[in-house]
């Protein structure tokens, strides 16, 4: 796979913030990169720098040291580009527009003609299932509802690389749970490659290909789980309850811990 | 959750520390606007010749405020004690009448017409009115006239402040089974004292300037807004502006002191 | 409807505690400690309310062919109520123009904020005798500066506090995340604005055009009574008030005028709330 194909290469990159209290170093010398088509989470404690990471992904900050490409380009190209699609732990919809006209957002922004933007919502909304909630305002729906809105929303350019930034955090687990599935066939169904934030170590391996496990103060990669439970069709609930599920979650819980507790060892050597 | 709250707090941190003018940012930036403001003014008014009636310079105003450092004092001191007067009466009737339109529900909805009634109307329209029913000779008309316009803001920012209890707080107190006294004592006045601050320092300023104004419908001399009138009817127009500046200087003193009391009731707040 | 009824009752009971107390009060008034606490009672102080209303069914004035009070009010209602529009509109532009460009710069907000506040703490109002000379002595591009110029540009002077910081606040309330999503599509300031930060600003900005409007209609009554323009509800203050002597209730006719100026502009801002609706969608999830 030559470099260029690659969806995101982080090589040495670090972020220094400039606070009243003196420098705090987010992120640490961190490589990372995410190939083609790859689900990769980032977890890892509050202050870990996993969120500052996605943002230097998506220009929305920039980093001290390093350098980044998306798809090969420098991320403000990328970004002017529209390589990527995006999604907050908010699903910050606009409340004045409809489900239909929030996920023509970027369209709109970009200048697409009405015609186009109308069959693409139409082809999205058939996609996370709210076909029906077209003409909804975004405070008829449910928690759920919105995310998916947001998600359409981030796939409207069909983008071949999604950042996501806790997307699923304020939903209830149950909501989540359903959410995730729905992610795996929304992100097989794309082929787009996932760089996806969580505080969730079921939820990271569940999506992953990868789990990237990272340590705060100062930022830094600890280490990557291969979690590969399947292909995307075959990665139902059902993978929940298999053993390579659970032996995946302690692999990541030991890595979070750096030395593990007793009962995960006892997982980790059967 | 837990960051929304701490970016609430940031931004009340922020607010604060623009508030208290900390930064030199924020201290030099308005500093160098008035400069260049006044620049342009004194510039002005030398290069195109302009009459004194129409703007006089303010190099001429600040001659006349040195000059007349005095009755603008003494003139400041009788309108700023009506003023002052006026606040603290507003400050508690509006305190009050909230208390009571939170605790009944039939109240608010009566007091609603005559509350609306007093937002529009202008209060120095009642100054002739006030002058009659008390008297001319009297400071008491233009006291009300300050008072009445409190009264509103004073109103309307407590109440809002009586009905911002979080649910989460009155959860508590009903699992504490507490008595209703209590639970105003408790949660309920302090959660709206920073709303009575706020519509304090809103009120701030207009007492001063209703005080001001009601001087130019009667009652005794000595007031700033009545030297203002004397100076102008006088012609001396420098004279009148420097009375104006007198009553900015007292104005803004006013609403820097409500500010201060504000932020130091609002200090362990991280969000109001 | 439970509403209309109590406030029709908190109107009826200001009435009664007038009438009361002037059934009761002292004729001189209530005085402690030499200052006057409670009105005098006298007819001249204290008219009856139904004296207030029966004023508007008077003639105006001496003359044969004299409108009654209520057309004359009426009248100069419309003549203020123009002013004030006027005045406020002028506002609207300036404190937009001003919020818009605060908003664009953190320089720009942290130079002219604290001059937006100090601004109020002018007495605009106070000036107005000072302004009055402009009218026969000020031309401008040939155009000659009325009286009605200086009354609307202190209405204006008092309108656009409130919008200039209510559009300020509406316009920095979309949430981080929106910001980051406008950012992250590649566009531009303006492009922001219109999509994003316009729309969001549309409830702050309806109560502060709210707030606009009574400050105008504040602005042009004191205004016109400062500066003496004939026409509008603040010069018949001053007139009524002069005839207080020969019926004391005649002072009270302006005031319900200005009353009534302020109700009918704030509704009919209220009114500009019911085509922006879609715009005071609350987000549920925030």
């Amino acid at each position: 796979m030559s470099a260029g194909t690659h969806a995101v290469e982080v090589a040495g990159v670090s972020r220094v913030f400039d606070t009243k209290k003196g420098p705090v170093v987010a992120l640490d010398d961190v490589d990372l990169t995410v190939a083609a088509g790859e689900f990769v989470s980032l977890i890892g404690p509050s202050g870990c720098g996993k969120s500052t990471l996605l943002r230097l992904i998506a220009d929305l900050d920039q980093p001290t040291s390093g350098t980044i490409a998306v798809r090969g380009k420098g991320p403000r190209q990328a970004r002017l580009d529209r390589e990527y699609g995006i999604a907050f732990q908010q699903a910050g919809l606009l409340p004045w527009r409809t489900v239909a006209a929030n996920i023509e957002l970027p369209l709109q922004v970009h200048g697409v003609a009405k015609g186009a933007r109308r069959a693409r919502a139409a082809e999205l909304l058939e996609l996370i299932g709210l076909t029906d909630f077209a003409d909804h305002h975004p405070d008829q729906l449910s928690g759920g509802m919105q995310q998916r809105v947001a998600i359409a929303r981030a796939l409207a350019e069909s983008p071949k690389l999604l950042l996501m930034d806790e997307p699923f955090g304020a939903l209830d687990e149950i909501t989540r749970e359903r959410m995730q599935n729905e992610l795996v066939r929304i992100a097989a169904e794309t082929g787009a490659a996932v760089v996806f934030v969580t505080h969730s170590i079921p939820e990271a391996v569940f999506l992953s290909d990868r789990v990237v496990v990272m340590s705060p103060r100062p930022g830094r990669i600890t280490g990557v789980v291969d979690c590969q439970l399947g292909s995307s069709s075959s990665r139902t609930d059902a993978v929940r309850d298999e053993a390579g599920f659970f032996h995946a979650v302690a692999a990541v819980r030991e890595h979070l811990h750096g030395t593990a507790p007793v009962a995960v060892r006892g997982v980790e050597t059967r | 959750m837990t960051s929304t709250a701490a970016v609430g707090a940031a931004q009340a941190a922020e607010t604060r520390f623009r508030l208290s003018g900390a930064g030199s940012h924020a201290v030099l930036a308005p500093i160098g606007l008035g400069v260049v403001l006044l620049g342009a003014w004194e510039f002005g008014v030398r290069l195109f010749d302009i009459d004194p009636f129409v703007v006089p310079a303010p190099a001429a105003i600040a001659g006349e405020v040195l000059e007349n450092l005095p009755t603008i004092c003494s003139g400041s001191v009788v309108t700023g004690r009506n003023a002052l007067a006026g606040l603290l009466i507003g400050a508690v009737v509006g305190v009050l009448a909230a208390l009571v339109s939170s605790a009944s529900r039939v109240l608010d909805q009566m007091a609603a017409p005559v509350v609306a009634a007093l937002s529009v109307v202008p209060i120095v329209a009642l100054a002739p009115v006030l002058y009659t029913m008390f008297g001319a000779a009297a400071d008491t008309a233009r006291i009300l006239v300050a008072a009445l316009s409190v009264v509103v803001p004073v109103y309307l920012n407590t109440l809002r402040g009586l009905r911002q209890v979080l649910p989460v707080h009155r959860d508590l107190m009903r699992a504490y089974a507490a008595r209703p006294a209590w639970v105003a004592s408790t949660v309920t006045l302090p959660t709206a004292v920073p709303f009575v601050f706020t519509g304090l320092r809103i009120a701030s300023s207009l007492a001063v300037i209703s005080a001001l104004i009601a001087e130019y419908f009667g009652g005794p001399i000595g007031g700033l807004g009545k030297s203002i009138t004397s100076a102008a009817a006088g012609s001396d127009y420098a004279l009148a502006w420097a009375y104006v500046f007198g009553s900015i200087v007292l104005g803004l003193t006013f609403y820097v002191a409500t500010l201060a009391a504000e932020l130091w009731f609002t200090r362990h707040r991280a969000t109001t | 409807m439970r509403a209309l009824v109590a406030g029709l009752l908190g109107v009826l009971a200001l009435v009664a505690t007038w009438e009361l107390y002037r059934a009761v009060g002292p004729e001189a008034g209530v005085t402690v400690g030499g200052t006057v606490v409670l009105p005098r009672t006298s007819d001249l102080a204290m008219p009856h309310v139904w004296e207030m209303l029966r004023v508007f069914g008077e003639p105006a004035s001496g003359a044969s062919d004299a409108d009654s009070v209520l057309v004359v009010v009426l009248g100069a209602a419309g003549f203020t109520l123009r002013i004030a529009a006027v005045g406020w509109l002028v506002a609207v532009v300036v404190g937009l123009a001003l919020a818009v460009l605060m908003a664009r710069s953190g320089l720009a907000e942290s130079a002219i904020l604290p001059w937006v506040i100090l601004s109020q703490t002018v007495p605009l109002i106070a000036i107005a005798p000072l302004v009055r000379r402009w009218g026969s002595q000020l031309e401008v591009g040939g155009l000659e500066w009325q009286n009605e110029y200086s009354v609307a540009v202190i209405a204006a002077y008092l309108a656009f506090f409130p919008i200039a910081v209510g559009a300020l606040r509406g316009l920095k309330s979309p949430v981080a995340s929106q910001v980051d999503l406008m950012h992250a599509y590649g566009v531009g300031w303006w492009t922001t604005l219109r999509t994003l930060r316009l729309p969001s600003s549309v409830p702050y900005l309806l109560s502060a055009l709210r707030l606009a409007a009574a400050s105008a209609v504040i602005g042009t009554v004191v205004a016109e009574a400062s500066i003496g323009l004939r026409g509008g509800i603040g010069r018949l203050v001053i007139e009524y008030a002069q005839s207080a002597g020969g019926d004391p209730a005649k002072p009270w006719a302006p005031i319900f005028g200005a009353v009534a100026v302020g109700l009918v502009a704030g509704g009919v801002v209220a009114l500009l709330g019911l085509f922006l609706k879609p715009y005071r969608r609350q987000e549920v999830l925030s």
